[in-house]
């Protein structure tokens, strides 16, 4: 397998983009990351995406995205596996370079949910039909019941979750990419309206437009392209039982332990040699769970983290540096591969305010639903 | 000068309190209270229209312009509630008070712009010549789907409006309207209740709308926020308006007299009309009044108006906003507003 870089990267502001459609975010973000290593043409692009079928009634969006880029005639296909679309967009990029098939690709994500879709119903689609959509459940549901589990568990307070959301937002008001401005405090977050018990309106991601782009090439290629390429050194993708019913512990994400077991075996290293990473927090219960699965802290400690200033900015594994998706934001198909821009500018140290001094090796951390589908990626300084 | 000769307004003495609604809904009314700004609304009786709104807000406005009814050349009443498709709601509000049949008649639409609408014409014919008095209202007794957001909001009342030459109680110093094609609510013939897209209703559409004609006006007109003692706006909730008029520099001061929303509801094609109502009752000669409503599809109207003397003068010929705001008034159940609003299947 060949080594592969990250040459280039474009992403839209996330947020309601009232006035973009969901190609023109595409064509936005993409064109921006061939712009920006100077590249014409492209061998194939990756576009993940969850729901485009049901948010705008437009499904084949390879070849539409394709063409509206100007690349025509280049291989293209849409990638799906719900939140962790843009992940595992990335994934097939990363598979594609690597295995010496194509030398130029684009791994993109993009969703556009605000042109009057049933929001939580489209969502749902990545729930067990049968076992769990049927009787009603929508997500905040689903991971109001991993919350309950965990806190049962561990002891995780309503206050620890609120913690996650105060971080992100913290980070993400430094980011101007970024869906959410301004901080929140504990308190704020603590008042706000009851989504799903334990969960509240501010420990829930939003409802976003945007997308991302990254360009892909064999690291031996690189400097024709830029002086700091970043390198991928790990991919892993895993899944869990659908149904939270299904699983052994639904205080436990095995998807995101064992996608991340693969990552780290193949980029030789283990949870202690990561400098930042970029977590799913769809919810703030998410991030304490995946961070606990990633092995970033010891099993049952991760509520503490973020209250305690361990995963925040200046903190000893600063995650989510980029807002998280509750700041940042959340067009879904899109967060895979935001959170890899993320990286890739942390490990650039073009960060701005948000920089983690000197970052060498970032993990990206990409969840489908309730935690059935998780693509954990590895990267590293070259 | 063509202006305002005569004003007058009905709000329905039936009320629902926000708390009775959401506990239908398994809703927290707090939620709805700090989200919205809303605390009650107003429902229209069995007997209650469109119609009879506009004749008792007609009424009033007669009695302050201390005319024959008979001189009122043209009537038009805008409303996104009219009891027909097809049958004018303006012929049946003549003969009830007295004018024509020497007069021009037209119901107007543009969701909750259909007020303003009716105004804008009325002042046009009057100041062409045309016609020496017209009269143009707006009132609605709007449906909120149950369990709908709009559900909390969606109220009856309405004013009604003469314009003429002489006699003025407000001078109409400017108009502006602001218009694109933003489909942010809408109801197709034969469904009962609207839909709406969600928060593609805020950003997109009032907001866009009502700034965009606000400064319309204000750059037609050359003057600032500070201008002004009153500003109205079209008010779909509580929180809309606050936040659009901060964002045009406005005070609280000034949107407040306007700002009647909290315990009459969204009135449609009645708000801003209606709040304007409310600023006239209180209004002190030579002080301006901005007045912006909204209507979905999507569109504003602006007006500038100038109190005058005989404003003091008139007003206290007929009821004010207010006393029918906090006068008696009749709370219902969740069950009776439903039974009132037809919302119960009843075999015919």
């Amino acid at each position: 397998m060949r080594e592969v870089a990250i040459v280039g990267a474009g992403m839209t502001r996330f947020g309601e983009l009232w006035q973009s459609s969901l190609r023109r975010m595409f064509t936005d973000a993409a064109s921006e990351a061939l712009a920006s290593a100077g590249v014409k043409q492209v061998d194939s692009i990756y576009v993940g995406n969850m729901s485009a079928g049901r948010f705008v009634s437009q499904e084949h969006l390879g070849p539409l995205l394709a063409g509206e880029l100007g690349q025509a005639g280049a291989a293209a296909v849409r990638v799906e596996s719900a939140c962790a679309s843009g992940g595992v967009a990335l994934r097939q990029g990363f598979m594609d370079v690597a295995s010496g098939m194509s030398d130029l690709v684009l791994a993109t994500g993009v969703e556009k949910m605000t042109d009057g879709a049933d929001v939580t119903e489209a969502l749902a689609t990545a729930a067990d039909q049968e076992l769990e959509a049927y009787h009603g459940i929508t997500f905040p549901g689903l991971y109001a019941m991993i919350a309950r589990a965990h806190m049962q568990r561990y002891g995780t307070t309503e206050e620890d979750l609120a913690w996650v959301s105060v971080k992100n937002h913290r980070h993400g008001a430094m980011n101007p990419k970024a869906q959410f401005g301004r901080e929140v405090t504990v308190e704020q977050v603590m008042a706000s309206t009851p989504v799903a018990e334990p969960l509240r309106l501010l420990h829930c991601s939003p409802v976003s437009d945007g997308a991302a782009a990254v360009l892909l090439c064999p690291l031996d290629q690189a400097a024709r392209f830029t002086d700091r390429p970043i390198q991928i050194v790990g991919s892993g993708l895993a899944t869990a039982p659908m149904a939270l019913a299904d699983r052994e512990d639904p205080a436990v994400l095995d998807a995101v332990h064992r996608s991340a077991v693969k990552a780290y075996e193949m980029a030789g290293i283990g949870p202690a040699d990561v400098d930042l990473a970029e977590v799913h927090d769809c919810f703030s219960i998410a991030e304490i769970c995946c961070i606990e699965a990633l092995g970033l802290v010891e099993k049952g400690t991760g509520r503490n983290a973020a209250g305690e200033g361990l995963t925040a900015l200046g903190g000893r594994i600063p995650v989510n540096t980029s807002g998280g998706l509750k700041s940042k934001g959340h067009p879904v198909g899109a967060t895979g591969v935001a959170q890899a821009i993320e990286i890739f500018e942390q490990l650039r140290g073009e960060a701005g305010d948000r920089q983690v001094l000197d970052a060498k090796v970032g993990l990206t951390q990409n969840m489908g639903g309730s935690g059935a589908s998780s693509a954990v990626h590895v990267f590293r300084r070259v | 000068m063509s202006g305002i000769v005569g004003y007058g307004a009905h709000i329905p003495r039936n009320r629902i309190k926000v708390e009775e609604i959401a506990r239908q809904w398994g809703k927290n009314p707090e939620t709805i209270r700090r989200g919205l700004l809303l605390e009650e609304k107003s429902v229209p009786g069995l007997d209650e229209d469109t119609i009879t709104i506009s004749v008792e807000a007609a009424r009033d406005a007669i009695d302050r312009a201390g005319i024959d009814p008979s001189r009122i050349g043209a009537v038009y009443i805008g409303s996104e509630s009219h009891p027909y498709a097809v049958k004018p709601s303006g012929t049946v509000l003549i003969d009830a008070l007295g004018i024509g049949p020497e007069v021009h008649v037209a119901d107007f639409e543009f969701a909750c712009k259909a007020g303003t609408e009716a105004m804008f014409v009325a002042l046009g014919l009057v100041e062409a010549g045309r016609v020496e008095y017209a009269l143009g209202v707006g009132a609605d007794t709007s449906q909120g789907a149950p369990n709908d957001a709009l559900e909390f909001s969606a109220s009856a009342g309405g004013a009604a409006y003469i314009f003429g030459k002489k006699e003025l109680l407000a001078e109409v110093v400017e108009t502006y309207s602001y218009t694109s094609d933003t489909p942010d609510f809408w109801r197709r013939e034969g469904e009962f209740y609207p839909r709406h897209g969600g928060r593609f209703t805020g950003e997109p559409a009032y907001f866009k709308h009502v700034e965009a004609a606000s400064r319309g006006i204000l750059k037609k007109t050359g003057l600032k926020p500070e201008d002004f003692r009153f500003v109205v706006f079209h008010m779909p909730n509580g929180k809309f308006p606050l936040q659009v008029g901060k964002t045009l520099g406005f005070k609280k001061e000034q949107i407040d007299t306007g700002w009647i929303v909290p315990t009459m509801g969204n009135t449609y094609s009645g708000s801003s009309p209606t709040g304007l109502a409310a600023v006239l009752d209180v209004a002190d000669p030579g002080e301006l009044i901005l007045i912006t409503s909204f209507g979905s599809g999507a569109g504003s109207d602006s007006f500038v108006l100038k109190a005058t003397d005989l404003l003091v003068e008139r007003r206290g010929r007929a009821r004010t906003v207010r006393s029918m705001l906090d006068g008696p008034r009749h709370y219902l159940t969740y069950g009776e507003y439903a039974k009132y609003r037809e919302k119960i299947i009843v075999n015919d």
